[in-house]
């Protein structure tokens, strides 16, 4: 990672990341904040890349680019008094939200900075990450995965139940 | 320049300029300058002749012996024009729209095994990246939709971005059913394990007896997640005027149609290097005439990957002019209760028929 044009390009992904996230806190606009979420979920799949975690950051596009962020954007776009200007997202608890913000980043801090060791692994990876994931799903965190299936299912079911048409009203 | 594994690419990723890395640019720039070629060419110029031969037209016939520097003509003319933004649009939301929008469909490239020698990205995740970068090009439809300001506009994108969100799901898990015969998400290990002498005898649609259900479900899904008919609602012409780029003129009208260009050749690509053995030769080895091994190699890759993924083309162009629109609900049907339960079953039966036969 010591090549220049990779540092470059991290530094460009670190920007992206960190200005759209800072523009979908401070637009007033809620149809922009959605629309910049995109680069900010962008930027945290290419700072997964250079932390050698490909399959994490085609994931994160497929759930939060592809899943997320759309659900997003047609709940903002179906929500009809949303062009209204009484809509917009005032600036309130400004104290509180100042202490809540430096207790975050002063804890955040402190683990970086007790925390030793973050770079290296304690075991070299051996052939396609893909593969590892995939075995360790099934043997050694089966029942969290089979958990997290049956709980969507029910969602799944739940949502068809809700929006189904009923028949016996209007 | 050797003959082995990606050696073009990876001979161009450490070429530098001054210091400065030239060659990945360079790499980037390849499937770009593809693109805009083949839309220029076989896109705009072969869609409008195959449509009118179809009919039994002639097509463009003015400009140029059988009209040939037709698009040349357009594209002056769409440099020409002027760009206009609706008054009443969101601007940004309006500019940025055809960009993401050709930005998503042009990632996808990125995975694309041009040739046994090229490829932008050799990842050991390439398939999965090729169905799950598809999400960018949604936000862009839905900017553009949005940003119009203008209610064609913004049916023809939430229509669209429904279609493409919910045929997804059978057309990922038809491609899971071609990733679980390689046992790799690589698509370059999932070409090179669709080679030998026998030519297309070793593609995976051949290789197993279910393969073609998944393959079948693959292409009807891609047809809808590139929006052509008979899948075409977002932009269906009597009822939505154009869809999401009813709005948009001159180069940013060009850019939306290079996206979808890039889109169609996309998908064709993928089909191709998942069920139909991407670059290699389907010619098979017979006895002392080596076929096979004759048209095979870096160059010939090329030559294969292309023309497969043009053949899709031509395919999909022949059933727009073939097939009438369905209804939105009719393509709901289709995605949910037709679609996605085979899906299952193909998958179900590959994975017996990957565990138990072979």
């Amino acid at each position: 990672m010591s090549n220049p044009t990779y540092t470059f390009i991290f530094y460009l992904f670190a920007a992206i990341t960190v200005f759209s996230a800072a523009f979908v806190v401070f637009t007033r606009n809620v149809i922009y904040s959605a629309f910049s979420l995109l680069f900010t979920f962008f930027g945290v799949a290419a700072l997964y890349v250079f932390l050698s975690a490909d399959f994490i950051a085609v994931t994160q596009v497929v759930v939060y680019v592809g899943g997320i962020l759309v659900l997003l954007l047609f709940g903002v776009m179906f929500t009809n008094s949303i062009m209204q200007t009484g809509q917009k997202s005032e600036v309130t608890l400004i104290i509180p939200g100042t202490l809540l913000l430096a207790g975050m980043i002063g804890a955040l801090l402190y683990t970086f900075y007790t925390t030793h060791g973050w770079m290296p692994s304690e075991t070299t990876l051996q052939g396609s990450i893909v593969e590892r994931i995939g075995f360790e799903t099934m043997s050694r965190y089966v029942l969290p995965f089979e958990m997290v299936s049956i709980l969507l299912l029910a969602a799944l079911i739940g949502a068809a139940f809700l929006a189904r048409f009923d028949k016996s009203g209007k | 320049m050797g003959n082995s594994l990606n050696a073009w690419s990876e001979a161009l990723a450490g070429f530098y300029f001054f210091g400065l890395p030239l060659g990945l640019v360079i790499i980037a720039a390849i499937p770009l300058v593809f693109i805009a070629l083949y839309s220029l060419t076989y896109g705009v110029y072969g869609e409008r002749k195959i449509s009118a031969f179809m009919q039994d037209r002639l097509g463009p016939m003015e400009v140029g012996k059988w009209g040939i520097l037709q698009t040349i003509a357009d594209i002056l003319k769409l440099l020409q024009k002027e760009d206009i933004v609706p008054a009443s649009a969101d601007k940004f939301l309006f500019v940025i729209g055809p960009g993401v929008l050709f930005v998503g469909s042009f990632l996808a490239f990125a995975v694309l095994p041009f040739s046994s020698a090229f490829i932008g990205a050799n990842l050991n995740v390439g398939l999965f990246f090729a169905i799950g970068i598809v999400a960018i090009e949604v936000v862009g439809i839905l900017a553009a939709g949005w940003g119009s300001n203008n209610k064609w506009s913004l049916y023809g994108a939430v229509r669209s971005v429904a279609q493409i969100v919910s045929y997804e799901i059978p057309a990922a898990i038809a491609l899971l059913c071609g990733a679980m015969m390689a046992g790799t998400l690589d698509m370059q290990q999932i070409t090179i394990l669709q080679s030998g002498s026998w030519g297309f005898a070793h593609f995976f649609l051949f290789q197993s007896p279910i393969a073609w259900l998944p393959f079948l479900i693959y292409f009807i899904a891609s047809l809808a997640e590139v929006n052509r008919a008979p899948f075409d609602i977002p932009e269906a012409e009597s009822e939505l005027v154009a869809g999401y780029f009813t709005e948009y003129t001159g180069m940013k009208f060009a850019v939306i149609f290079l996206a979808e260009y890039g889109s169609m050749f996309m998908v064709s690509a993928i089909i191709t290097i998942v069920f139909l053995g991407g670059w290699n030769s389907p010619l098979p080895n017979l006895g002392s005439v080596a076929l096979n091994d004759w048209t095979n190699g870096p160059v010939w890759g090329a030559f294969w990957i292309i023309s497969k993924g043009f053949f899709f083309i031509f395919v999909q162009m022949w059933l727009r002019w073939t097939l009438p629109r369905l209804r939105v609900d009719q393509l709901m049907y289709l995605c949910w209760k037709v679609l996605t339960p085979f899906a299952f079953v193909s998958f179900v039966l590959t994975a017996i028929w990957e565990v138990y036969v072979p």
